[in-house]
């Protein structure tokens, strides 16, 4: 994988908002077609990389290369239209939208019309549910429908690369497990993931390689196996409390 | 309570074991009271008494008095209504009801009878300009002060009584009755109106103004007779039917109701007089409006309070076009065109205004923008009306002689309000059309997504500030459509035909109709020009047109209570309140839980599990 060139990398990114210093000296690569996850405590500055990654924040310095293009300057609709696409934390589905309008909003900037009939009949087998429910409103979907909607609109983009942020966040435990294997299952169809969780366990146990943010700054960068077996990580992250 | 253990009996027996007085006294004089207050500041605003020179039955009732007692009568029968919302609907219709619409009337009535007193003994004339003695008069009857006590409170229990009695008659007679009282109450009131129409019609009325009491009394029966006959039922039926239908059904169904209605739009005003041309023409042009505050407001969901902007740029720029008098300042070269040419120009020139007011503005937040977009307003306005630009607008003079829009075949002026309504029709026709594909576009869709959540829809590839900015312009577009035959119209235009408030009712259309919802707008056009008057142009209830605000004031309170989807909320979101409420009766009457706990007892009556739960 590494001799490949990354879609989307972050070469010595700096973000603020306002004064306030958010990511500082960041680097990160996203290769075609991996799973990789980005871990950290609260407030450490994950979002913000998503939106910066996005470009929906504009770094302070470094650049964003997309295909070996810097695209700082690029607004989000450059970005997405090269496949980049975003499911944001909490869903966020259009509320008082129907379901089909979430989905057709998802391949906005597509017109091949064909192709965005025959992606809504893929999200339709993937999720039966989702089709039974086309005219309703999504703001009064269940949670777990709520995240299949967004999943599918996310998809209706056709990404080469997804921006999962705290996907498994508010859904009850079953439906955890659920969502983890809806995004291999989306990983197997050779779209590359970029995942940001709080759930390290788990999320470590499906990706290839992680990332771990503290106060914006990266302290891991590493495989996802040697993250799990790392002391430091298992103590801050994973639950395991060692000496006080 | 021993109700539980008789709930098997016939409802007659339930309406005796509630005795007539076993009331919730308390809850009763606080709506009573409440009743009161609305009753006293409604004769205060001095509408009561000043409708009452309108007569509607001669020369029995005005419309003053009907404008006032209509309240008792409704709050009577909802205050009946609102125990059947607790969900025990087959004890509750019994004589107590009428006990309690009686007291809350009479409470209310109680309320007039203090201020008929309260009026001889103080003087608060000076904040309250109605406090005096023509009010005092009015409430009285004319029959002096002492009559007048003893009668508000009797009428008003009657008349709470009377509401709350439609509960106990059954479904059909209801229906008949409250059809029969509306038919002659509007046969009386839309007397111009009808005889405008339909001359032959005026031997209903009297010389002097009014139904004549026999012939009221015949409306009455006739429209009894008809309800009774099932011709209510019959129009239930169809429209239920039609909001069934699906897929090429619907759409036959829709393409023929579409026909139908423009061939109506078409004959009507060959038929009518004037008034109703006048009336049309308005309501059409005001519905241009709408439709493009609509866009703006409804679909990408900028508050844009300043609207009236688009439609003063539309109007004035039709006039400096084709106006002989626009103003000595402007270049020799400057052209004079016919009206078709000046309305291209307009349409640019309103796109251009809209996309010069609407870059800085698009980028603010909602509330910010609200306020930045209604001071854009007053700036247009008063730029008209400045001496600086007054060698080119001529100020509060305006612009004079606005010649007639000249089409070869017809010509489009103000005194001939037909070819008015014609013009507006087919350009509402265009922008009925243009909002309908807009909105199940990819633009509409975008807009909708914007309105939703922006930094969603951003993060969807959308170009948030190039997309409001577009519903901005073609909002413009729209409004100046209104202006550009405005001028035509009117023959003159001031800055005052621009003021805040035709902003206001432009609004106050789209909140009403619906936001978003096209129909909706229509329906909220007719309403509240067409009924109540626009803000110079009298509606049909012409008599009203001083008061409108009030009742402007009154209704979007009412609406955002009672029906914030709207006048005429689509199909989808009503489906769903309406899904609402049916779980939380169900709930009340303990159907949901009651069937889960013994599932077999459901099968005989719906109310008797949830009864004798409730009564352990
Ligand atoms: N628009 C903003 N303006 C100012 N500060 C912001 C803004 N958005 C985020 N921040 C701040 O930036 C910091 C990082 O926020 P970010 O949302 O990236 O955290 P996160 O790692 O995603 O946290 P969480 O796991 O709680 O979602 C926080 O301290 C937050 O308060
Ligand atoms: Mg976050």
């Amino acid at each position: 994988m590494s001799d490949a060139t990354p879609i989307l990398e972050f070469r010595d990114i700096n973000t603020h908002y306002g004064a306030v210093h958010i990511l500082k000296d960041v680097n990160l690569a996203i290769y075609p077609g991996e799973l990789v996850c980005l871990l950290g405590g609260n407030a450490s500055g994950k979002s913000t990389t998503l939106k910066t990654l996005l470009g929906m924040v504009t770094p302070t310095t470094g650049s964003v290369v997309l295909d070996g293009e810097v695209v700082n300057n690029q607004p989000t609709s450059y970005r997405v239209e090269r496949g980049i696409t975003m499911v944001p934390e909490n869903r966020r589905l259009f509320k008082r939208l129907s379901v089909l309008e979430n989905l057709q909003l998802g391949a906005y900037l597509r017109d091949d019309k064909d192709g965005i009939a025959s992606d809504l009949e893929r999200i339709y087998t993937m999720f039966p549910r989702v089709k039974e429910r086309l005219s309703q409103r999504a703001g009064t979907l269940s949670g777990g429908e709520q995240q299949m909607v967004a999943m599918g609109r996310a998809l209706m983009a056709q990404p080469r690369v997804l921006l999962m942020d705290e996907p498994s966040m508010g859904l009850a435990p079953s439906l955890v497990q659920t969502n983890f294997e809806l995004i291999q299952q989306i990983h197997a169809e050779g779209i590359a993931i970029f995942m940001v969780e709080q759930n390290a366990n788990m999320a470590l146990s499906i990706a290839d390689r992680g990332w771990v943010l503290q106060t914006g700054r990266v302290v891991l960068d590493d495989t996802a196996d040697a993250l799990l077996s790392n002391p430091d990580l298992r103590k801050s992250y994973l639950g395991e409390v060692g000496s006080p | 309570m021993t109700l539980a253990t008789e709930t098997t009996g016939t409802k007659a027996s339930n309406e005796v074991v509630r005795g007539a007085f076993d009331l919730d006294w308390r809850d009763l004089i606080r709506t009573g009271a409440i009743l009161a207050a609305g009753l006293v500041f409604l004769s205060l605003t001095g509408m009561p008494e000043g409708l009452d020179s309108r007569v509607l039955i001669d020369p029995f009732l005005s419309l003053g008095y009907v404008s006032l007692f209509w309240l008792p009568l409704i709050v009577g029968w909802s205050v009946a209504n609102e125990k059947v919302l607790e969900g025990m609907a087959a004890t509750r219709k019994s004589a107590r009801d009428v006990v309690a619409g009686g007291v809350v009337g009479a409470v209310g009535g109680a309320g007039l009878s203090l201020l008929i007193a309260l009026i001889s003994t103080f003087d608060i004339r000076d904040p309250l300009v109605n406090w005096n003695e023509s009010t005092q008069a009015f409430l009285s009857f004319q029959q002096g002060t002492s009559f007048g006590i003893v009668a508000c409170i009797a009428l008003c229990a009657g008349l709470g009584a009377f509401g709350a009695s439609l509960h106990l008659m059954p479904r059909k007679v209801r229906r008949a009755v409250v059809s029969a009282l509306l038919a002659v109450v509007a046969v009386a009131i839309f007397e111009s109106f009808l005889v405008d129409v339909a001359d032959p019609l005026s031997f209903l009325y009297s010389k002097t103004g009014g139904l004549i009491p026999l012939w009221a009394v015949m409306v009455g029966v006739a429209a009894l007779a008809f309800t009774l006959l099932g011709g209510g039922d019959r129009i239930g039926k169809a429209r239920s039917n039609y909001q069934t239908l699906t897929g090429p059904a619907k759409a036959k169904q829709d393409t023929i109701l579409i026909v139908l209605s423009v061939l109506a739009l078409i004959i009507i005003p060959m038929i009518t007089g004037k008034i109703t041309q006048e009336l049309l023409a308005n309501v059409g042009i005001f519905l241009l409006l709408a439709l493009g505050l609509n866009i703006v407001v409804g679909l990408a969901g900028i508050l844009d309070l300043g609207y009236v902007a688009f439609f003063a740029v539309g109007g004035y720029t039709t006039a400096v076009l084709t106006s002989p008098n626009r103003g000595p300042d402007w270049p020799e070269w400057f052209p004079t065109m016919p009206w078709w040419g000046a309305f291209l120009v307009t349409l640019l020139m309103a796109g251009l205004v809209g996309l010069f007011i609407g870059a800085p503005v698009i980028r603010m937040r909602g509330d910010y923008l609200a306020i930045v977009t209604l001071g854009f307003g007053e700036i247009i306005r008063i730029l008209f009306l400045s001496d600086w630009l007054n060698g080119y607008f001529n100020g509060a003079q305006g612009i004079t002689n606005i010649p007639p829009a000249d089409f070869g075949l017809f010509e489009v002026k103000g005194t001939d309000p037909r070819s008015v309504f014609y013009l507006v029709l087919v350009f509402a026709a265009i922008s009925i059309y243009v909002s309908w594909r807009l909105e199940r576009s990819r633009l509409g869709r975008a807009w909708m997504a914007v309105r939703e959540d922006e930094s969603v829809a951003e993060a969807m590839g959308i170009n948030t500030v190039n997309v409001k900015l577009m519903a901005f312009v073609v909002g413009a577009v729209l409004a100046s459509f209104a202006g550009s035959v405005f001028s035509a119209k009117v023959g003159s235009i001031f800055p005052t035909s621009f003021l805040i408030l035709v902003s206001i009712i432009i609004l106050v259309i789209v909140i009403v109709g619906g936001m978003g919802n096209i129909v909706g707008i229509i329906v909220g056009s007719v309403v509240l020009v067409g009924i109540l008057g626009g803000p110079k142009q009298p509606g049909l209830l012409a008599e009203f047109s001083e008061y409108k605000l009030l009742i402007y004031g009154a209704l979007l309170i009412w609406m955002m209570l009672q029906r914030p989807e709207g006048l005429v909320p689509n199909a989808r979101r009503s489906r769903e309140l309406h899904q609402d409420e049916f779980l939380q009766d169900a709930w009340l009457k303990g159907k949901v839980d009651d069937a889960d706990e013994n599932g077999n007892g459901a099968e005989n009556g719906d109310v008797a599990p949830g009864l004798a739960g409730g009564a352990s």
